[in-house]
């Protein structure tokens, strides 16, 4: 792979190929790789793969699922493609309530162009454009998407979640496994945000880089189920 | 409800082209609303459901261009369409699909320009269109009609094209095209999309095959001059197969207007009253505005005396005709910018200007 030593990438490309397995996709599955870090993500599934432009992944996916509603699709988004270009289209692809699923990678930078702002970066947080932190009266504040689109209809299910642990990545494969449980069902938009790590724009090593994103991101973006279509909740 | 065929039946340009569409075997549709061509959508809106096909308002010209994107990778044929503004909206996406070989159709309905500019008839899209308009080494085919029966029979050719040559075709008409009525006759036969064959390169589920990407990225050099030739060579093929022209009274002609779409409508008339008055005046009128007829234009400029481009627009064709004549005759130029449609007056006074004199 392509990615930097201790970048999460890897892990949540493994928990998609998993489900994709899992559910038995990989022959009818259609995958959007972003602009940004993942935008070789292409090379790493077996199934058919679809390059967008920048921030459009969710309306090419929905170009393809609307003319081929049998097929799987999703799309694999970083926070700028996903939340800053794009986000017209991740909210009206999300009130529509697209049967797509997205797989939300959010390590509050800029990676592959260079470790800039994204709408992520936590206030204070140093970055290539915001060198003496992010100043919230200057750069504004950071998005939570999944805060964001609870607020529509569309959506079927949205989980916030990490990998920084074996527990959470097995709680981030259950996350992706009811939101592939969504589409397959029909349910609607899916959506499941991962928080990952960057430590070569965060400039530190891929420990620290874990505890970082424990100790400053999980306290901003909180780990849980914002929301579970009734079809999919699991009873007790 | 069945449309009547095989009759002259009265429609609407925009009406016709989504007839056209139809009739194609088009079952994908992803617009935004902008005048002056929402008749469009409004009618795709009402057809496409009839049809068992797909037709989404989208959030955005940006939005509704990537899911022809999606929808034409996933192998069906799909269009949107658009007027000027909203068409600049659409160039990142148009440059996408050129650059990932994928076929679809774009309507303009074009208006005058720049900027909001106004809802009037104009041709000031002209270098947009041929040139590219987005960024990249790439064209869009480009066809001009100049009737609604014209721009049926080229929507309808549009989408054959775009699956001959993996390309977007664009179809460019204007707010007169596009809102005025006419005779039209359809045709009894049309596509079955059911019938087409399956596309091996479309991301439709790798089912029995290698996985399919689609993708406009290489990141290689040398990779991506690969590709570009390759796309390159098609334009050169369809150079060869799709230039398309009309010509009227050129035989004997000491003067060509050289115009398409409206203001080759407006040129005729000027050119039938230039004849009344003994003036040998003729029209050239290219439909493929890329390719475009150059080959044709350097052999009309070896007959004639002067050329005189007519276009609504500060200047944009011209261009191209001045580089197919290469000096072979004088080219003179007429327009009007703004929305405003010229009138056959001020053709003919200008005809009269250049002073081709009748002979005896």
């Amino acid at each position: 792979m392509h990615y930097c030593p201790g970048c999460t990438h890897g892990i949540a490309h493994r928990i998609v190929a998993q489900m994709l397995d899992e559910f038995d996709l990989v022959e009818r599955a259609v995958g959007m790789a972003p602009v940004g870090c993942a935008v070789f993500a292409y090379d790493y599934f077996s199934c058919d793969m679809v390059e967008a432009a920048h921030g459009r992944a969710p309306a090419v996916a929905t170009g393809i699922k609307r003319v081929r509603p049998d097929l799987f699709v999703f799309t694999y988004q970083g926070d700028g493609d996903l939340a800053s270009i794009g986000m017209s289209e991740t909210i009206h692809t999300a009130a529509r309530g697209e049967n797509i699923t997205i797989i939300f990678i959010n390590n509050a930078v800029y990676g592959m162009t260079g470790g800039q702002m994204a709408p992520t970066t936590l206030p204070g947080q140093r970055t290539s454009t915001t060198p003496l932190g992010r100043d919230t009266k200057l750069a504004g504040n950071p998005i939570r998407v999944c805060e964001l689109l609870s607020s529509l209809d569309g959506p079927a299910y949205i989980a916030r979640v990490t990998v920084t642990n074996p527990r959470r990545v097995r709680e981030a494969t259950k996350a992706v496994r009811k939101a592939f449980r969504a589409q397959i069902d029909g349910l609607g938009f899916s959506l499941v945000e991962i928080l990952s790590t960057c430590p070569t724009r965060w400039a530190m090593g891929p420990d620290k880089a874990i505890s970082w994103l424990e100790e400053h991101m999980i306290p901003y973006y909180p780990l849980k189920e914002f929301v579970v279509a009734e079809p999919l909740r699991e009873r007790p | 409800m069945a449309v009547p065929r095989g009759k002259r039946i009265l429609m609407r340009g925009n009406e016709a082209i989504v007839r056209a569409a139809l009739d194609a075997g088009c079952r994908a549709f992803f617009g935004y609303p902008i005048t002056p061509q929402n008749q469009i959508p409004d009618e795709f809106a009402r057809h496409m459901p009839e049809e068992g096909g797909v037709f989404l308002q989208a959030e955005s010209e940006l939005a509704a261009i990537n899911m022809v994107y999606g929808a034409a990778a996933a192998g069906v044929r799909a269009m949107t369409a658009s007027s000027s503004p909203g068409v600049s909206l659409k160039q990142e996406g148009i440059s996408y699909l050129a650059e990932a070989e994928l076929p679809c159709v774009v309507v303009n309905i074009m208006r005058g320009g720049s900027g909001l500019g106004n809802i009037a008839p104009s041709q000031s899209d002209y270098f947009q269109a041929v040139k590219g308009g987005g960024h990249g080494d790439y064209h869009t085919l480009v066809f001009a009609g100049w009737s609604v029966q014209e721009m049926y029979d080229l929507t309808r050719q549009a989408f054959e094209i775009a699956d001959r040559y993996r390309s977007p075709v664009l179809i460019l008409g204007d707010a007169m095209l596009g809102q005025m009525m006419e005779p039209v006759v359809l045709p009894e036969e049309v596509v079955d999309p059911a019938k087409l064959p399956r596309k091996p390169w479309a991301t439709d589920g790798a089912t029995g095959r290698k996985r399919n990407i689609i993708n406009s990225l290489y990141i290689n050099a040398p990779d991506l001059e690969r590709v570009n030739l390759r796309i390159q060579a098609r334009y050169d093929d369809a150079a060869k197969h799709e230039t398309r022209y009309q010509t009227e009274s050129c035989d004997d002609a000491e003067l060509a207007v050289v115009a398409y779409g409206t203001a080759a409508r407006v040129a005729v008339s000027a050119i039938e009253q230039a004849r009344e008055r003994g003036m040998k005046a003729g029209l050239f009128r290219p439909i493929s505005l890329f390719p475009f007829p150059m080959k044709e234009i350097a052999a009309l400029a070896e007959r004639v005396k002067r050329i005189l481009v007519v276009e609504l627009s500060l200047g944009q064709m011209v261009e191209d005709v001045e580089r197919a004549v290469a000096g072979r005759c004088p080219v003179h130029f007429l327009g009007r910018t703004g929305g405003i449609i010229i009138t056959p007056a001020e053709v003919l006074a200008e005809i009269e200007g250049l002073g081709v004199e009748a002979k005896a």
